[in-house]
C-alpha cells in the first residue's frame, strides 16, 4: 500500500467549469430528442433542466464546505451520465403510443430523489472511517434486504423476484445491499486480512489458505447461489460474487483467491445450466442468437440482443442523431437495451464517449483507493469503483454479445430507481474517500477526532478512566 | 428544420460529449503524470525544495528488532521481529495475545514497510495510543515510543 505524493490544492474551481460542460451535454441531450415536437421548451424541459441545474449547484457548494479536497471529475461525470439517460429515456417515451404510461417523470423524480440521497450521505457520514464501526451490521442489513424480495411484500416482475412493494411503486433492494455488502467485506477483511495471508499451507506457487478463513468466502458463494436460486437474478448474483472476490485478492493480492473464485464459479454456473431452464435459454440464446426460431422463441429468445445488434449496425459510426433512429423498436430500450439505444443513435464515435466517461469515473474510484490512508477506505472505494465497473462489463458486454445477457442495470443510465438511488450514495461515499485521499496530511502529533465517539458514550461511572472493557 | 441544421446539431452533440471527455482528462493531466510530480516514493530534492510540505521526517537509521512488553499484565514480555505483520489483540489468532481486559480481540496491526514498522488501529473499543496520541491511521513507530493498548505499553527496541 504505496502512498502517493501530490500538491494539496482543491480543485473545486476546475469542478465549476466540467459542471458547466456536463450540464450543457445533459440538458443539451434532453433538447435535441425533443426537437421534433411543436414546443421544444415547454415546462417539462424547463423543470428538468432547471432542477438538475440548482441540484448539481448546491451538491458543489456542499462539497466546497464540507469536502474541499474531493475529487474534481467524479460529480461532473455523474451528471453527465445521468443526464445523457434521461434524456434517452425521455427520447424513448415520445415514440411510446399515446396511452402508454410515460417512464422519464418518474425516473427525473428519482434522479431528484437519488441526488438528495446522495447529498444526504455527504452531511451525516462526513468521515468514511466511521462506517468501519457498522462492519457486522451492515452484513446483518445485507442479508435482510436480500431476504425482503422472498417476503409477502416481494414482487415477481419477468420471473425475477428482486423487488419490493413500498407502496407508491417497486423498489430493488439489492441494489442497496450492494452498498451494504462492500462495507461489510471492507471492514471484515481489512481486520482479518493478516490471518488470511499468512495461515495456510503453501502448494507449489500457490498459498491456500485455511479453511476456516474461507468461511466468508463460501459463504458469499453461498448468498450468490441462493439469490440466483430463490429470486432467479443472475446478474446480481455475478455481482456480488465479482465484488467479494476483487476485494479480497485486493486485500491479500493473492492470485489463490481468485483461482479458487473461478473455480467456484464454473462449480455454480455448471449446476445452474443443469438445474434452471432459464440458464440453460440464456446461454443458447446468446451461442445461436441468430437461429430464426431462437430468435422468435418467446420467452428466452434472443429477440432482444439481435433487435440491438441491428440497432447498433443502423448507427454506425456517427449514429443516427439523437430522436432520429428507432431504438423503441426494441424491448427494454430504457432500463437493460439502453446502451443500444445510446449507440444507434450517437453511433460508436458517441458510445465510445460514453464508455469512456464509466472508465474514467472507475479509474478515479481507483485513485481515491490508491491515495487513502487507511486500509478500511482503501477496500471500500476499490469494492465500490468495482462494482460500477463489473455492472457496466456485465450490461455492455451482454447487448453488445460478448457474454450471456443477464438482467443488470447501466450504473446511472437505465430506468430504475433504486440503481440510481445506490448509486448516487456510491458517488458521496466515493467523494468523502476522495476527499481524505487529498486532503493535506496535518504534520506533527495529531490530537483528534470522533468527539462523539465510544469512549465518551460509554465513559463508566467513576471517571477516572476513559476506558471500557472491550 | 431543416436536414442541415439537423445535422449540424448531430455533429455538434457528439463534439460535446468529447469535448466534456477531454476536458476531464485534462482537469486530469496532473494526476495522470505518475512519473513526474505522482511518483510514489520519496520526492526528490527539487520537489522537497518547491513543496516543503511533501517531505516527511527522514526515517530512522536504527531498525527495530524486538518488540517488549513494558507496562501492563504482560509486562517483561518480549518478541523478535521478523518480516511479517504482528497481529495484536485478545483473540487466540492474535500474535501477541494480550490478557487484558480492555484491550479488543482484534486490536491493532504492527507491519513492516520499508525499513520501519508501522502501527495501524484495526477499529478497536478503546483506541491505540501511540506516545499519548491516538491513532487515526496508520503511523511509523520508532525504537523506543510506547504504544498502548488497553492497560498495556508495547515498546519497540533494536
Amino acid at each position: 500500500m504505496s502512498e502517493v505524493f501530490t500538491v494539496p490544492k482543491s480543485r473545486r474551481n476546475a469542478e465549476a467549469l466540467l459542471l458547466l460542460v456536463a450540464l450543457t451535454v445533459a440538458i443539451g441531450a434532453n433538447w435535441l430528442v425533443g426537437l421534433d415536437k411543436d414546443n421544444p421548451f415547454d415546462s417539462a424541459f424547463w423543470l428538468q433542466g432547471g432542477t438538475l441545474a440548482a441540484l448539481a449547484l448546491i451538491f458543489h457548494l456542499l462539497l466546497r464546505f464540507r469536502a474541499k479536497y474531493a475529487d474534481p471529475v467524479i460529480l461532473p461525470i455523474v451528471i453527465a451520465l445521468n443526464g445523457i439517460g434521461l434524456a434517452m429515456i425521455y427520447r424513448l417515451d415520445l415514440a411510446l403510443p399515446a396511452e402508454a404510461q410515460p417512464v422519464a417523470p418518474s425516473q427525473f423524480l428519482w434522479t431528484t430523489v437519488a441526488m438528495a440521497a446522495s447529498i444526504a450521505t455527504l452531511l451525516v457520514i462526513r468521515d468514511h472511517r466511521i462506517l468501519r464501526r457498522f462492519t457486522y451490521i451492515s452484513l446483518i442489513v445485507s442479508a435482510v434486504l436480500l431476504m425482503l424480495p422472498l417476503t409477502p411484500l416481494g414482487v415477481e416482475i419477468n420471473g425475477a423476484r428482486i423487488w419490493i412493494n413500498v407502496g407508491v411503486g417497486t423498489f430493488q433492494p439489492g441494489e442497496v445491499a450492494k452498498i451494504t455488502l462492500a462495507i461489510f467485506f471492507a471492514g471484515y477483511l481489512s481486520t482479518n486480512r493478516d490471518l488470511i495471508l499468512l495461515a495456510g499451507k503453501k502448494l507449489g506457487p500457490l498459498q491456500l489458505p485455511r479453511f476456516r478463513d474461507l468461511a466468508p468466502m463460501v459463504a458469499a458463494w453461498l448468498v450468490s447461489i441462493g439469490v440466483l436460486i430463490f429470486q432467479r437474478d443472475l446478474g446480481s448474483s455475478i455481482l456480488f460474487f465479482g465484488l467479494f472476490m476483487a476485494m479480497i485478492y485486493v486485500a491479500t493480492s493473492r492470485v489463490s483467491w481468485v483461482l479458487i473464485g473461478l473455480a467456484m464459479i464454473a462449480v455454480g454456473g455448471y449446476v445452474a445450466l443443469q438445474l434452471f431452464s432459464h440458464v440453460a435459454l440464456r446461454i443458447d440464446s446468446w451461442i445461436n442468437a441468430f437461429e430464426p426460431e431462437v430468435f422468435n422463441r418467446n420467452p428466452g429468445g434472443s429477440g432482444q440482443v439481435v433487435q440491438g445488434l441491428f440497432g447498433l449496425a443502423n448507427g454506425g459510426l456517427v449514429g443516427t442523431g439523437l430522436g432520429q433512429g428507432r431504438p423503441d423498436l426494441v424491448t427494454y430500450a430504457n432500463s437493460d437495451m439502453i446502451i443500444t439505444a445510446l449507440g444507434e443513435e450517437l453511433g460508436l464515435i458517441g458510445l465510445f464517449a460514453i464508455v469512456l466517461l464509466y472508465i474514467l469515473l472507475i479509474s478515479r474510484g481507483f485513485r481515491a483507493a490508491l491515495g487513502t490512508r487507511d486500509g478500511f477506505g482503501k477496500l471500500l472505494a476499490c469494492g465500490l469503483s468495482f462494482t460500477i465497473a463489473l455492472q457496466c462489463f456485465v450490461v455492455i458486454g451482454g447487448v453488445t454479445r460478448l457474454i450471456p445477457l443477464t438482467g443488470l442495470t447501466t450504473p446511472f443510465m437505465s430506468a430504475g430507481g433504486s440503481s440510481l438511488l445506490a448509486n448516487w450514495i456510491i458517488v458521496a461515499l466515493l467523494l468523502l474517500i476522495s476527499e481524505t485521499a487529498r486532503r493535506p496530511a496535518v504534520k506533527g502529533p495529531v490530537r483528534e477526532t470522533f468527539t462523539d465517539g465510544k469512549q465518551n458514550r460509554n465513559t463508566p461511572a467513576t471517571g477516572s478512566t476513559r476506558e471500557v472493557s472491550a | 428544420m431543416s436536414d442541415l441544421t439537423v445535422t449540424l446539431l448531430r455533429y455538434g452533440f457528439l463534439l460535446l460529449i468529447w469535448i466534456l471527455v477531454l476536458s476531464v482528462v485534462s482537469a486530469l493531466r496532473r494526476d495522470l503524470v505518475v512519473g513526474r510530480r505522482n511518483r510514489t516514493g520519496a520526492p526528490t530534492a527539487r520537489e522537497a525544495r518547491k513543496h516543503p510540505e511533501l517531505v516527511e521526517e527522514p526515517p530512522a537509521k536504527a531498525q527495530a528488532r524486538r518488540l517488549v512488553v513494558t507496562e501492563g499484565p504482560l509486562k517483561g514480555t518480549a518478541l523478535d521481529l521478523a518480516s511479517s505483520p504482528i497481529l495484536l489483540g485478545r483473540a487466540q489468532e492474535a500474535t501477541l495475545v494480550l490478557e487484558d481486559d480492555y484491550a479488543s480481540g482484534r486490536h491493532a496491526r504492527l507491519f513492516p514497510q520499508g525499513s520501519r514498522w508501522f502501527i495501524e488501529d484495526l477499529g478497536s473499543t478503546n483506541g491505540t495510543y501511540l506516545s499519548g496520541n491516538q491513532l487515526t491511521r496508520a503511523q511509523p513507530v520508532e525504537p523506543g515510543v510506547p504504544v498502548r493498548i488497553g492497560k498495556t505499553v508495547i515498546e519497540l527496541r533494536q
